[in-house]
C-alpha cells in the first residue's frame, strides 16, 4: 500500500479537514458576520464528501484495496454506509443552527467549524482499523462535542451540560483507554487484524478484561444502559441544534465503531461479548421506555427515546451475523431520519417572540393551532413507536427478524414486549397534540430550512419510505458483507 | 571514567534537589528545586542512552508542568501557621505512612539483593531500529508509519484550542468599564444636571 493510494482513500476526511482549516481562517478574519456563509461552505463540503463516499458504498468496496496506512484506516462499504448517515446528520445540524442561534445573536463562526471537525473525528471512528485510530477519532469527536454542548456560554444549563458531558466523557475515555491498554498488553498489537489473530484460540483473562472495559467505554458513547445517566441532562441542557446533532451523527459513529471492534477484532469470540451486548440491549430498551414516561420536557423525552432505540440497535449487534449487522445499519438509517425530524420539530416549537419552548404540555391542541407541524410530529412519533404503516416499523422488523434467525428468540420476544411500553409515551404525545384543549403558546414562525428538513424526514418515515427498503437493504447487505469479509 | 563521574554528579544532584524540594520552607523554592531535579534526571537519561526521554523531561516536565506548578503555587495564598497547626493532629497517620514506606524500602533492597527480576528473554521478533538513535527511530515511525495518526492528533489539539477560545474569549464589545475620554471631556453641565420638583413622597426618576 503506497502513500498516494492511502491518501486517495482518505480523500473525504482530507476534504473535510482542509475545509475546516480554511473556514477557521475565514472565521478568524471575517468574524461572526460570516457564520452563515461558513455554514453554507461546510454544507457544500459535506455534500461533496457524501457523493464521494456514496460511490464506494454503491460499489460495495471491500478487501485489501480499501485498507490505507498499514491497516490503520479502512474505507470499505461498511465505513462508507455509516459515513453517509454521519454526513447527512452533520449537514442537518449545520442547516438548522443559524435560525436558532441567530435570533439572540449568539451564532458564532466557530459552530460550523467545530461540527466539521467533529465529523472528521466520526469518519475516523467508523473507518478505524486500529485501536489508535479508534481513540484519536473518538477524542476528536468528543472534544468538539464538549465545546458544542456548552456553546451558549451565557446559559447556565448549556454550561452545565458541557461540563457534565466533559467530566463523564473523560471518565469514559479513561475506561476505554484502560481496556485498550490491557488488550494491547495481552495481544501485543493494536491493529484489529492482529488482535483477531491473537484471540483466535480463546481469550485469556487479561484480554477478556480489556474487552469488557473497551465495551464499557463504547457503551458510554452510545449511551447504552448502564452508562446512560448523562444523556437526559446533556440533551436537555445543550442548545437544540446541538442536541439534534448528538442524537444522530455521533451515535451512528459510536455504534458503527462498536460493531467494528466486536466483529473485526473480537469476531471469533462472539460468545464472550454477546452477553454484555444482550444485557445492554435489554436494559436500554426497558430503562429508555420507563424513564421517558414521567418526563415533562420534550428534549429529555427524546433523550430517553434515543436510549430506547440504542437498545434495539444493539439487538442487531448481538446477532453477530451479517444479517444482524445489515439490520443494524438499516435501523440506524431510519433512526437518523426520525431523530433529526423530531428535533427539527422541537426547534419549530417557539413562542410568539421566538423563544424556544420545550414543555410537553405546551404541545396541547397543536393540531388545531399548527396542523402541519402537529401531523408531521405525530407521524414521527408513531414511527418511533414502530406502528406498522410507518417506516419506523421496518427497522424494528428487520432487527427482530435477524435476531430470530440467529437463534436469539428470547431476546427478540422480550424486545418486542418492551417496545410496547415505549409506544405508550410516544402515543401520549400524539394524544396531547390532538385531543387536549389548545395551550396556544406555540405561535412563532419557523424558518424555511426547518420546514424543508421536517418535510424530508416526514416523507422518509411515511409509508412512502417502503419504496426505499429494497435499495437500503441491498446497500446494508453489501456493507455488512464488507465487514465480515475481513473478519 | 568520565561517565562514572557524570553519573555520580547527576545522581547526587537529583537526590539533593529532591531532598531540598521537600525541605524548602517556601513552596516557590520547592518548585525551583524540583526543576533542578528534572534537569539532572534528564542528564541521567542522556548517560543511559535514552536521549528522547531526556528531551521529554526538559520540554514537558520543565517547560510545561513545572512552570504550571510555579504559577499555581505563586497564585495560592498558603498560610504556613495553619499548615503547621495540623501537624500534631495528623502525626499518627504520618507515622503509619512512614512505616509503610520503610517496609517497602526494606522489601525493595531485599528483593534487589536476591537477584534481578526475570522479565523473560526477548524472542528477537521485535522490529529492527530504523535509525541510529532512538530519536531517529521514533521520528521515523511517527512521520512514516503513523503519520496519519500523528497529523490527526494535531487536529485534536487544534480543536481543543478552538474550544478554549470559543468558550472564554469575549469580543472587544463586551469589555465593561471602558473609559471614553472624549465623551467625558465633551460633557457639559447642562447635560449632566437637571432641575426637578418632585411631589412630596414621590421621589425622583433618574
Amino acid at each position: 500500500m503506497d502513500f498516494v493510494a492511502s491518501l486517495g482513500l482518505i480523500l473525504p476526511e482530507l476534504i473535510l479537514s482542509l475545509t475546516g482549516l480554511v473556514l477557521l481562517l475565514v472565521a478568524a478574519w471575517a468574524g461572526d458576520k460570516a457564520s452563515s456563509a461558513i455554514s453554507v461552505a461546510g454544507c457544500v463540503a459535506l455534500g461533496a464528501c457524501f457523493f464521494l463516499v456514496a460511490r464506494t458504498v454503491c460499489a460495495g468496496a471491500s478487501g485489501p484495496d480499501t485498507v490505507a496506512f498499514f491497516g490503520q484506516f479502512r474505507a470499505d462499504a461498511f465505513a462508507g454506509f455509516a459515513k453517509l448517515m454521519i454526513y447527512a446528520a452533520s449537514g442537518a445540524a449545520l442547516v438548522v443552527a443559524p435560525a436558532f442561534f441567530g435570533r439572540t445573536g449568539q451564532m458564532k463562526a466557530e459552530y460550523p467549524v467545530l461540527i466539521l471537525f467533529a465529523t472528521v473525528g466520526m469518519s475516523l471512528m467508523v473507518s478505524a482499523g486500529d485501536l489508535l485510530t479508534l481513540y484519536i477519532g473518538l477524542e476528536m469527536n468528543s472534544l468538539s462535542a464538549y465545546v458544542l454542548a456548552a456553546f451558549l456560554r451565557n446559559d447556565s444549563r448549556s454550561s452545565e451540560a458541557g461540563l457534565k458531558y466533559f467530566v463523564l466523557g473523560a471518565l469514559a475515555s479513561g475506561i476505554l483507554l484502560f481496556g485498550m491498554s490491557l488488550t494491547y498488553g495481552f495481544t501485543g498489537t493494536t491493529s484489529f487484524e492482529g488482535i483477531r489473530a491473537a484471540v483466535g484460540d480463546g481469550l485469556n483473562g487479561g484480554t477478556l478484561f480489556g474487552l469488557v472495559f473497551v465495551f464499557a467505554g463504547l457503551a458510554f458513547k452510545i449511551s447504552a444502559v448502564p452508562f446512560h445517566m448523562w444523556t437526559p441532562d446533556v440533551y436537555e441542557g445543550a442548545p437544540t441544534p446541538v442536541t439534534a446533532f448528538f442524537a444522530s451523527a455521533p451515535k451512528v459513529a459510536a455504534v458503527a465503531l462498536a460493531t467494528r471492534v466486536a466483529i473485526e477484532a473480537f469476531g471469533s469470540q462472539a460468545d464472550a461479548w454477546r452477553q454484555v451486548v444482550i444485557f445492554a440491549a435489554l436494559a436500554s430498551i426497558v430503562v429508555g421506555a420507563l424513564g421517558a414516561i414521567g418526563q415533562s420536557n420534550i428534549k429529555r423525552l427524546l433523550a430517553y427515546s434515543s436510549i430506547n432505540n440504542v437498545g434495539f440497535i444493539l439487538i442487531g449487534l448481538a446477532c453477530a451475523t451479517p444479517k444482524g449487522v445489515s439490520a443494524l445499519l438499516v435501523y440506524l438509517a431510519i433512526y437518523v431520519a426520525m431523530t433529526v425530524g423530531s428535533f427539527v420539530a422541537v426547534l419549530m416549537m417557539r413562542a410568539e417572540d421566538g423563544t424556544p419552548i420545550e414543555g410537553i404540555a405546551d404541545l396541547a391542541g397543536l393540531s388545531r393551532t399548527r396542523p402541519a407541524l402537529a401531523w408531521c410530529l405525530a407521524m414521527l412519533m408513531f414511527s418511533l413507536a414502530g406502528i406498522p404503516p410507518l417506516f419506523g416499523f421496518w427497522g424494528k422488523f428487520v432487527v427482530f427478524q435477524a435476531a430470530v434467525q440467529a437463534n436469539l428468540v428470547a431476546l427478540a420476544a422480550i424486545g418486542i414486549a418492551a417496545s410496547v411500553i415505549g409506544a405508550f409515551y410516544y402515543i401520549k404525545i400524539v394524544k396531547i397534540m390532538f385531543f387536549d384543549e389548545p395551550a396556544d403558546t406555540i405561535r412563532g414562525k419557523s424558518d424555511w430550512a426547518h420546514w424543508a428538513l421536517l418535510a424530508i424526514s416526514a416523507i422518509v418515515v411515511s409509508p412512502l419510505g417502503y419504496l426505499l427498503t429494497a435499495w437500503l437493504g441491498k446497500l446494508a447487505d453489501g456493507a455488512a458483507a464488507a465487514l465480515f469479509l475481513l473478519a | 571514567m568520565i561517565q562514572t563521574i557524570a553519573f555520580y554528579l547527576f545522581a547526587a544532584m537529583v537526590i539533593a534537589s529532591g531532598a531540598f524540594t521537600i525541605l524548602a520552607r517556601n513552596p516557590v523554592h520547592s518548585v525551583l528545586w524540583l526543576i533542578l531535579a528534572f534537569f539532572n534526571a534528564a542528564g541521567l537519561m542522556v548517560i543511559a542512552g535514552a536521549e528522547f526521554i531526556a528531551m521529554l523531561l526538559i520540554i514537558v516536565y520543565v517547560g510545561a508542568i513545572a512552570v504550571l506548578f510555579l504559577f499555581v503555587v505563586m497564585m495560592l495564598d498558603i498560610d504556613f501557621a495553619e499548615l503547621r497547626a495540623g501537624f500534631m493532629k495528623n502525626f499518627p497517620l504520618g507515622i503509619l505512612i512512614a512505616l509503610v514506606l520503610l517496609a517497602e524500602l526494606v522489601l525493595g533492597v531485599g528483593a534487589y539483593r536476591a537477584g534481578a527480576l526475570h522479565l523473560g528473554t526477548p524472542d528477537g521478533s521485535a522490529a529492527p531500529l530504523l535509525g541510529r538513535s532512538n530519536i531517529e527511530s521514533i521520528g521515523a515511525l511517527l512521520y512514516g508509519r503513523y503519520l496519519f495518526l500523528f497529523e490527526s492528533a494535531g487536529i485534536i489539539l487544534l480543536v481543543a484550542m478552538i474550544g478554549a477560545i470559543v468558550l472564554t474569549h469575549r469580543g472587544a464589545r463586551a469589555v465593561r468599564g471602558q473609559q471614553n475620554i472624549s465623551k467625558q471631556i465633551a460633557r457639559k453641565p447642562s447635560e449632566a444636571t437637571v432641575n426637578t420638583r418632585p411631589e412630596v413622597g414621590q421621589g425622583v426618576e433618574l
